[in-house]
């Protein structure tokens, strides 16, 4: 992560590149070394910013604790107790556990319904069985046990593989909105302070419009017209966050950049319009886009889930599709006794989408320099 | 302030053109053809030319487009598939008033709620009461909202019994009533906004009272009249207020479940526009002119930090949105929420593009509103608009 403060342009500051080919002839140094330092140097100083900071530190141990879990499905898999495809798949996989219990006459007489049942429901298992007998039954939803850390879910599929399986795919599809968000925004932003004038105008017009717009509505529609996926998913939201909000903060950023000296310096020494939004204003607007991409991605993980809460999305396994699996086979209408098929799934979309709002946060204090606590 | 008013509804109107444009080029885009949807597969293709002709989707994409908008201004969004023989906008006329309810209620709650939290959190800073608010605040505010509710409904209805599980009304209640349940609901938001109009309205008088005695004395008055109103209104109903009660009993849980979602992102923005009012340099002066605590608090800094935080209102109104058509659905409360989603999920696609296109014009008059209310509240924008 590199943050530059605003107001700390010193002559060695990446900000312009044509001082650094300077003070390489100077220092006989090579460039990237210089390069490498200075980003090294702001890079340390924005950290020892972003440790104060305790908030954002539990941020980024949530974020942590989450890729350790999405490492663990490979491994696990490979390696690890979680080799039998047919068991631990998360999709497709199949297990019951057999519990034993003993018959009784009638319900009243169950004192405890985890070893016993009465006699008339038991015949949907075991056919003729009379009080006295045991019978076996395979559990499904079946609750924690050793071979199932956090049971199985209302169709016999193992729940750790599967929060572990959708980690990794709510981390992939947060990484795509936030590339495609903070590429649009910046692209979008820096044009529309450049060029000014009716670019300018209609972009913004564009990007209210698209600000006032309620997401979840317009992915529900989408969604429900068309097969999406993960990928595309993250591409709809990057481009339609990426838009809005986004676009227009770093549009005031690029703004802020457009009218430094240096700009003027690189326009007189013959540079292209091109060359000064890409060599010039975009590598200066893309500190600040870091942090929308956090927010993107607390964003992402949350639209993912509900949609996919839903059943409008086009996706195997995920902690949308896990409850929305328990949901519609009535487990969760009954209190808490499947806690295991409602707790994991709603508190990994919770905790992961706020572990990067709460990085997001923490990098807002060290960049905005008002919000500072000193 | 009329030309500022002015100005805005063009844009507005501009903005929402372009708003149907797109909900009309996202029907265009979708794969299939709506005329093969709910159609015989084996008619001939003559006769299928002939039924495209009738629907009006035989010309070109932009007469299409035309035809497209112009009924939807004479309110002819079309017939739903799903409740056939009901026109698109009678649906939606149905479901209007029950959303507008719940956001209505949710907004305010989540408002004030978030604004006096925040200003709170802004002036503790660092302790760790900021950090558990925080915290909890942000983790409300990131909760998976479908999950959320489905919490609220086991704890609150299914686990302490307080309140229905789900639903508008309760059907048994219900079966030999005399009254429909939009006719009470309808009620149920006249005298409500009677009330609201009575107490709004004192509290502008208030304010340009200089007297601080007067202005208390008035905004009492206003108080006392909006409840007594109110209050009259349902003894002069008596037939009606069980029915009404029951609606209101299955509205509060909803509404205290997207409040709870929508209130953080107020509350965090309210702490960090405190933070910068606080470092303002008449603070300093209010403190050391010996002012307590508290008037520097909500007199000085809360009533300049309130100007960013109203702005803020639209991105919290896309949200609120978001957050209420997930409420609705999870409650089987029947809005424009829940309407969306079992049209889309129906394939219902005139209703589905229909609630959309509502949903957006119901963002963008909230919208105006806050335009509006945010010229009355900062004085500079008046300022600027006169010169």
């Amino acid at each position: 992560m590199v943050i530059k403060e605003p107001d700390s342009v010193d002559v060695l500051s990446p900000e312009d590149p044509d001082a650094l080919v300077h003070a390489e002839e100077e220092l006989g140094e090579s460039l990237w070394k210089v390069r490498l330092r200075l980003a090294w140097k702001a890079f340390k100083k924005n950290w020892a910013l972003f440790m104060e900071n305790k908030i954002g530190l539990l941020g980024l141990v949530i974020i942590v604790l989450f890729g350790l879990l999405a490492l663990a499905y490979p491994v696990l898999r490979a390696v690890g107790p979680w080799q039998d495809d047919g068991i631990y798949d998360p999709v497709i996989g199949y297990d019951a556990p057999v519990q034993e219990f003993q018959i009784v006459a009638t319900e009243a007489e169950v004192t405890d319904p985890t070893t016993q049942k009465d006699a008339n429901t038991a015949q949907l298992w075991c056919f003729g069985a009379v009080p006295g007998d045991v019978c076996e039954i395979p559990l499904q939803p079946a609750p924690p046990s050793q071979g199932h850390i956090l049971g199985t879910d209302p169709l016999g599929r193992d729940v750790a593989t599967q929060l572990s399986f959708s980690t990794r795919s709510a981390f992939m599809l947060g990484l795509i909105a936030a590339v495609v968000t903070v590429g649009v925004a910046t692209v979008v932003g820096s044009i529309s302070a450049f060029y000014g004038g009716w670019v300018d105008n209609s972009l913004m017009r564009l990007a209210d419009l698209v600000l006032l717009l309620p997401l979840i509505p317009i992915l529900i529609v989408l969604s429900g017209l068309w097969a999406i996926n993960l990928p595309l998913l993250g591409v709809l939201i990057g481009i339609l966050s990426g838009f809005g909000g986004t676009a227009i903060v770093l549009k005031s950023q690029a703004l802020s950049i457009k009218v430094k000296p240096f700009i003027d310096a690189a326009r007189v020494s013959g540079g292209s319009n091109t060359h000064l939004i890409l060599k010039h204003i975009i590598p200066n607007v893309l500190p600040l886009s870091f942090l929308f991409m956090m927010f993107t991605v607390t964003e992402a993980v949350s639209l993912e889930a509900t949609l996919s809460f839903f059943g409008l999305l086009n996706v195997d396994m995920s902690w949308g599709i896990m409850l929305n699996t328990a949901q519609s086979q009535g487990y969760l209408r009954t209190g808490f006794e499947f806690w295991w098929l409602l707790i994991p799934a709603g508190l990994a979309v919770t905790l992961l989408a706020a572990g990067f709002f709460f990085v997001g946060r923490a990098m807002d204090e060290v960049i905005n320099p008002r919000l500072r606590a000193r | 302030m009329l030309k500022f008013i002015g100005k805005r509804l063009i844009q507005m109107t501009f903005l929402f053109f372009l708003f149907l444009s797109l909900v009309f080029f996202l029907l265009q885009a979708q794969p299939g053809d709506i005329t093969a949807q709910f159609l015989d597969p084996t008619i001939p293709a003559e006769n299928r030319a002939i039924i495209a002709e009738r629907l009006g989707l035989d010309g070109s994409v932009w007469t299409q487009w035309w035809n497209y908008v112009t009924n939807f201004i004479t309110g002819n969004l079309g017939v739903s598939f799903q409740q056939y023989p009901r026109s698109v906008i009678d649906v939606i006329a149905e479901r209007i008033p029950r959303t507008l309810f719940l956001f209505t209620f949710a907004t305010l709650f989540a408002y004030v709620l978030g604004f006096s939290l925040g200003k709170r959190l802004a002036w503790r800073r660092g302790g760790f009461s900021e950090h558990s608010v925080t915290i909890s605040g942000v983790l409300l505010y990131t909760v998976f909202y479908p999950w959320f509710a489905i919490i609220m409904i086991l704890i609150f209805s299914s686990g302490l019994g307080w309140f229905p599980i789900n639903g508008f009304l309760t059907p048994e209640l219900w079966r030999n009533a005399p009254f429909t349940g939009n006719e009470v609901f309808n009620q149920l938001l006249l005298s409500l906004g009677i009330a609201a109009v009575i107490f709004s309205g004192t509290m502008w008088f208030a304010r340009r009272q200089d007297e601080r005695s007067t202005a208390r004395l008035v905004r009492w008055v206003g108080y006392g009249s909006a409840l007594g109103l109110f209050v009259l209104f349902w003894l002069t109903k008596a037939e009606m207020r069980p029915f009404a009660l029951n609606i209101v009993h299955h509205a509060i849980l909803p509404i205290v479940t997207l409040s709870l979602i929508a209130f953080a992102g107020t509350m965090l923005l309210t702490r960090g526009a405190m933070l910068e009012t606080l470092k303002e340099d008449y603070i300093l002066t209010a403190q050391a002119k010996g002012v307590p605590e508290k008037d520097i608090r909500d007199k000085h800094a809360a009533r300049n930090a309130l100007l960013p935080v109203v702005t803020s209102f639209v991105l919290g109104l896309a949200f609120i949105i978001g957050g209420g058509v997930v409420t609705e659905t999870v409650f089987s409360w029947p809005g424009m929420g829940s309407l969306l989603l079992t049209a889309t999920v129906a394939e219902d696609v005139p209703v589905a593009t229909g609630a959309l296109a509502f949903i957006g014009i119901l963002a963008l008059l909230a919208h105006l509103l806050v335009d509006i209310l945010y010229a009355v509240l900062d004085p500079r924008i008046r300022i600027q608009d006169a010169s």
